[in-house]
């Protein structure tokens, strides 16, 4: 299929479509309301169901309804809506209901702005909403990479039974990139959901899609159980793109759009010499700790290059064992930081090489 | 010998929870029956909330999700819009209702959601033990309002029935209660018309059934049902609010 200029908010919504997601509850917020808009234009028009709720809080519920009795279900927001849907989110993942929740986040904390950032990485890694829960955290870094991170998240999501959320910024939701889409298989068949409340038919006994567990230890074996399947993602899922680290004296770490800038910075900073790579999480849960471990030798230098004020830092230092320095540039509160920033800060770490 | 009287099928073969002469046996039992007089079980996806009904997903045979506190409406919305042709209901008290769901209830009914709500109003907090709803009326005692609700301070009752029928989404509204077997028998009347006009694709409909709960009210079961004829009936009247297939005729 040829390639198309789309705008990332767009080429999101019309690759669920794509993924079998034929229902989207939303409640408009910037800057990602063109995924409603989209939403909202055409699937009326294929036989699915856009439905603007009286909240954020509300549209995750409608999600729970969906996904639990067995449907493709994705709603999308920006960071004060994506803390509304925390409780819902807890929910879901208590229930073991597969969903595709996209934030595309903009400055905090509070209402704070509309600009582009990334300093929703804690509540989306480390919980977010209460209780021992995970969710799988996808960051694209193109438009490209929203397409096809968001057919994997469905997939993911209905493998693990579980909610999975794509994490872009400002800057991906409403920049344009030529894309290539996937082309929808019709027939597709996904996966069999025989636990899902849709309805007995008189066939078997009824499910119940639930969080409530009264008795402490009935609630610690399904958390336990949960836990083996977050083992399992630990271990099969973590992707990571890794570029120029086998020679780096410095490996950037950054995802989503501060990768790219990243890789710029990296590039102009390969021109004048100074060794540097770039190590960009993909997963950010699971968090690609295998690619970090086999440069944790005491010798590389990390500069971690956030839109926040640097809440992925301690993930880097974990997975090396704090065996390596670990630096940390950023900008926040809807500022994007450039590359000769960060050509200066690696400037700075390596002594002032340039 | 002939068996005269047996459980219906939705209804699950276990011990219920709920207090003695709590309503909330007779209403669930009610729901059951109407599911198999219609022969609906197989498609019936119902919403149990959070209060003392929390465990209604383990006592009707037909498909169930616990539903966060008060938004039931918006998880029956999400079961419905992905199931169309099921039929979905929530069962649901004054406080998850009418006090942290009210949006999702006034939403869904605006809407004019094709679901089916049973809204138990016992005028207070069971499930925790007895504090003040939105429904609690002017001077009823209640943990959180032990002196009695003082208007002044805690404002007033929520008629809900009367509320959402000001709006054009609801197709069917009726409050009934469970006092007596005549009101018994027109409370089951109003679930199954509900029932009936959400397979008829008409619309949102909610059934308030007027309720007791002897053990945080401080009285006898008996007692319980004086008191709601004395004191809630006059504040909460019975009868239909709205029924769009009566404006139609």
């Amino acid at each position: 299929m040829a390639k198309v200029l789309v705008k990332g908010n767009e080429a999101l919504a019309e690759a669920a479509i794509r993924s079998g997601c034929k229902l989207f509850f939303g409640y408009p917020i910037t800057p990602q309301t063109e995924v409603s808009a989209y939403m909202a234009k055409k699937l009326p028009k294929i036989g699915g169901c856009f439905l603007q709720a009286e909240s954020e809080v509300s549209a995750i519920n409608m999600v729970y309804g969906a996904g639990g009795s067995g449907k493709r279900v994705m709603t999308s927001s920006s960071s004060p809506g994506i803390s509304l849907k925390q409780e819902g989110i807890s929910y879901i993942a208590g229930a073991d209901v597969p969903c595709v929740i996209v934030n595309i986040v903009r400055g905090g904390p509070g209402l704070g702005g509309i600009q582009p950032a990334q300093s929703d990485y804690f509540q989306a890694v480390k919980g977010g909403g209460h209780g021992d829960y995970h969710l799988i955290v996808l960051a694209p870094s193109s438009i490209q990479e929203m397409v096809d991170l968001t057919s994997l998240a469905f997939n993911l999501a209905d493998e693990y039974r579980m909610p999975v959320m794509i994490m872009g910024d400002g800057m991906l939701g409403q920049m344009m990139e030529p894309v290539e889409f996937p082309e929808e298989d019709e027939g597709a068949v996904y996966a069999e959901k025989g636990w899902a409340a849709n309805g007995t038919k008189m066939e078997r006994k009824h499910n119940i899609i639930n969080s409530l567990y009264i008795e402490a230890k009935e609630l610690e074996d399904t958390i336990l159980e949960r836990q083996k399947k977050y083992d399992v993602i630990v271990k099969n899922e973590p992707r990571c793109e890794e570029m120029n680290t086998e020679d780096a004296d410095i490996i950037l770490v950054a995802y989503g759009t501060t990768a790219r800038i990243a890789k710029t910075a990296m590039m102009k900073a390969r021109e004048k010499g100074i060794k540097v790579g770039l190590i960009r999480p993909i997963t950010l849960w699971p968090f690609p700790t295998e690619n970090f471990k086999k440069h944790a030798d005491g010798k590389k230098k990390f500069l971690c290059v956030e839109m926040s004020m640097g809440q992925m830092v301690e993930d880097v230092k974990l997975a090396i064992d704090c065996k390596n320095s670990v630096d940390f540039f950023g900008r926040t509160g809807g500022i994007v930081p450039t590359p000769n920033e960060i050509l200066n800060k690696i400037d700075e770490i390596s002594g002032g090489a340039f | 010998m002939e068996k005269v009287f047996t459980k219906p099928h939705a209804l699950c073969d276990v011990n219920l929870h709920y207090c003695p002469g709590c309503t909330h046996g007779i209403v669930h039992r009610l729901v059951a029956e109407v599911i198999d007089e219609l022969g609906i079980e197989g498609k019936t996806i119902g919403v149990a909330p959070v209060g003392c009904s929390v465990f209604a997903y383990n006592y009707f045979e037909c498909d169930m999700l616990q539903a966060a506190h008060g938004r039931a409406p918006a998880v029956a919305t999400g079961v419905k819009r992905a199931n169309p042709d099921s039929v979905v209901f929530t069962y649901q008290g004054d406080g998850d209702l009418a006090a942290i769901g009210t949006a999702e209830t006034v939403h869904a009914a605006a809407r004019g959601e094709n679901i089916s709500i049973i809204f138990i109003n016992n005028a207070i907090y069971g499930m925790t033990g007895g504090q003040m709803a939105p429904t609690t009326l002017v001077g009823q005692v209640t943990q959180t309002s032990p002196y009695g609700r003082n208007a002044e301070t805690q404002g007033y009752p929520i008629r809900v029935s009367e509320m959402l029928a000001t709006l054009e989404g609801p197709a069917y509204i009726e409050r009934v209660t469970v006092d007596s077997v005549p009101n018994i028998k027109k409370a089951k009347a109003a679930i199954k018309k509900s029932f009936q006009m959400q397979l008829e694709g008409k619309g949102f409909s909610l059934v308030e059934v007027v309720s007791t709960c002897p053990t945080n009210w401080g009285l006898s079961p008996v007692e319980a049902m004086e008191w709601l004829r004395e004191n809630m009936l006059p504040h909460y009247p019975l009868g239909v609010y709205k029924d769009i297939t009566k404006e139609e005729n």
